[in-house]
């Protein structure tokens, strides 16, 4: 199995996103650069593939050149090489990073490729589903359990959806993103961290479209108010439902 | 004729309240933008249900029959929703932004060569173009974005538009597209046991955490939630711990909700936790720690043990039900 993996390098989960002076950009001073967590869940299942039906995990990454500190964190968990698509600024629109991963897992003759659900940056939850438009392949998105046989050409994967499952059947290639609950991605080990040093990072030039999404302001959301206690222990109850019942009428 | 087209939701053969959500704000976006508000239905044997749009403002209702449309499927889905989208003259493509939301309208949007707006949670009309605010970085920041490709499409948070009637005569019409062959197949939807309330779609949710010291102890969870209406949510840490499944967690790796109501039970309120639950209408924490972050966003916060608080609470909610 030739397996891809599209990966995102995004700040960590607690970093303090700051909106600069002009409202259009973010400041990216400071932030603790990290694999997004749901493209991890997708390099570990690549690994597994790999590591029960053979072949290799190639990582892609779009990103500037920063980005292969975070790109040889996912070499260190065990992928074999990777490559980074030179792009100083990762577009806003997701069709234009679509447009150009595409452009490189068409020349890759992939069985298999990996993405996450979502970047926890730009929150967009669809750069998967577009590539495989593109490129014309089964998509399932959101998948927590992911079955192959390669012999037959074909796999099996349980995706969430609102109070429950869907169990959707495709033949390879295909795409899946990652949801959390797919699998438990390992730790670098000292070992992968050293192999990954001398690991392959080919560098491609992206192909960038113009993007149809414009930001034209970033704002912070309205401060909520300030918290407010009603009472201690089981005494404040009558308290708490009368506002629920009065002030609230929730209940 | 141009539309402001709504892609409705079907699951069961029934129409999901998440769609007057979305019909609401077609209307809306439509009067502003000279539209006309339409609704597509795509599935198999549902043109029973093509009268329902109209309640909410929907002039057109269009129905795709097939039996190939009988389970959701991205690719064949896509495929009809954008030529339905070419044959109206679609300048706007909304739905709801559910798991099928979100998977279907990007590949729709993809085919009309334009991008979508994703899981929006506002919208306004400015010199004629729609501003949509999204969250990013898990609702740190807002971002005012506008689609500059045709059509506009955009996915709508679930919870973020009020509904509204407003019925009108609405005109039902078939349309017949043709379908490829699906290249994924869904084979089985499983619902979760008992047929739950999942979290995104429940007006209440009560979510408990570590405090609750073990799995033995969910029953005051489940107690509180079945008074209430409620559907469960739960903590990663609890996740994690195997305690409950995962499509129960809340919060950044797990899901966004948005209820009327919140309760957060021995919850500590990390800030993965809050990206799921802040843009809640109410929230209550029950903690025994006062400097627990959730107290810093609870409208109504307790601050004492959980096991004497939510008995309390469960009992001094069926006096109140036993009066009305
Ligand atoms: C990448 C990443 C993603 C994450 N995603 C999520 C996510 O999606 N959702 C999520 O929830 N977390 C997420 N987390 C984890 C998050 O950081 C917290 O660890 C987690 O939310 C803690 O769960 P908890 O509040 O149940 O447990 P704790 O933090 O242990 O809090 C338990 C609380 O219970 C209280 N308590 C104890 N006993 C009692 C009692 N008898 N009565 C009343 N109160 C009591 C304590 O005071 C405490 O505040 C993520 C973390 C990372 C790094
Ligand atoms: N710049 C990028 N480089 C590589 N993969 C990406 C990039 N942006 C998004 N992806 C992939 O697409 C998934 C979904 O991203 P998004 O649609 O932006 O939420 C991510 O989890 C990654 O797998």
């Amino acid at each position: 199995m030739n397996v891809a993996v599209c990966m995102k390098r995004t700040p960590d989960t607690t970093a303090k996103i700051q909106i600069a002076s002009d409202q259009t950009s973010l400041v990216e001073e400071g932030i603790n650069w990290i694999i997004n967590p749901y493209d991890e869940f997708a390099i570990e299942e690549g690994l597994r593939v790999v590591e029960k039906h053979g072949g290799e995990v190639t990582l892609i990454c779009l990103g500037p050149a920063e980005a292969e500190k975070t790109i040889r964190e996912g070499l260190a968990m065990g992928a074999h090489k990777a490559i980074r698509l030179d792009a100083a600024q990762v577009p806003a629109d997701p069709r234009v990073t679509a447009r150009a991963l595409a452009e490189v897992l068409k020349e890759g003759n992939y069985d298999l490729i990996l993405f996450g659900k979502q970047a926890i940056d730009d929150d967009h939850a669809q750069v998967a589903s577009l590539v495989a438009t593109e490129l014309n392949l089964p998509c399932v998105n959101v998948v927590v359990k992911l079955e192959l046989d390669p012999e037959n050409g074909r796999g099996t994967a349980e995706r969430e959806i609102e109070g429950g499952h869907e169990r959707v059947s495709f033949p390879l290639p295909a795409i899946i993103s990652a949801q959390r609950g797919l699998n438990e991605p390992r730790y670098r080990s000292l070992k992968g961290i050293m192999a990954a040093k001398k690991k392959p990072i080919e560098v491609k030039t992206a192909s960038l479209e113009d993007s149809q999404l414009a930001v034209l302001k970033y704002a912070y959301p309205p401060a909520k108010k300030p918290g407010r206690i009603v009472g201690e222990g089981k005494e404040a109850v009558p308290e708490l439902v009368r506002l629920l019942r009065e002030e609230a009428k929730v209940l | 004729m141009a539309t402001c087209l709504v892609v409705s939701e079907i699951r069961d053969n029934q129409l999901k309240n998440v769609n007057w959500e979305a019909f609401t704000a077609a209307r809306q976006l439509a009067e502003q933008l000279g539209l006309t508000p339409a609704a597509v239905l795509l599935g198999s044997g549902v043109e029973g249900l093509a009268e329902a749009p109209a309640r909410y403002g929907m002039e057109r209702t269009y129905v795709v029959d097939d039996a190939r449309l009988a389970n959701y499927s991205g690719d064949c889905y896509a495929a009809a929703v954008a030529e339905v989208a070419r044959q109206t003259e679609a300048q706007v493509v909304l739905m709801a932004a559910t798991a099928m939301g979100k998977d279907l309208l990007p590949r729709v949007a993809y085919r009309l060569g334009t991008t979508t707006a994703q899981d929006v949670i506002q919208f306004r009309v400015e010199n004629g173009e729609v501003i949509f605010t999204r969250p990013m970085f898990a609702g740190k920041v807002w971002a005012e974005v506008k689609v500059t490709g045709s059509p506009v499409v955009a996915t709508l948070r679930p919870k973020m538009f009020a509904p509204e009637e407003k019925a009108v005569a609405g005109q039902v019409e078939k349309l017949s597209v043709e379908l490829p062959e699906p290249l994924a197949v869904v084979e089985e939807v499983k619902a979760s046991g008992g047929g739950k309330l999942d979290v995104t779609e429940a007006d209440i949710v009560v979510s408990g955490g570590r405090g609750l010291k073990g799995p033995e102890n969910w029953h005051l969870i489940e107690e509180l939630a079945e008074l209430l209406g409620a559907a469960t949510g739960a903590s990663r840490a609890v996740v994690d711990a195997g305690w409950r499944p995962h499509g129960e967690q809340v919060g950044q790796t797990g899901k966004t909700v948005a209820p009327t109501l919140y309760i957060a039970i021995g919850i500590s309120g990390a800030i993965q936790h809050q990206a799921g639950m802040s843009s809640s209408k109410y929230i209550v924490a029950i903690n025994k720690d006062p400097d627990a972050p959730i107290f810093k966003i609870a409208d109504y916060g307790i601050v004492g043990d959980l096991f004497e608080v939510v008995p309390a609470l469960i009992e001094e909610i069926k006096k109140l039900k036993q009066q009305d």
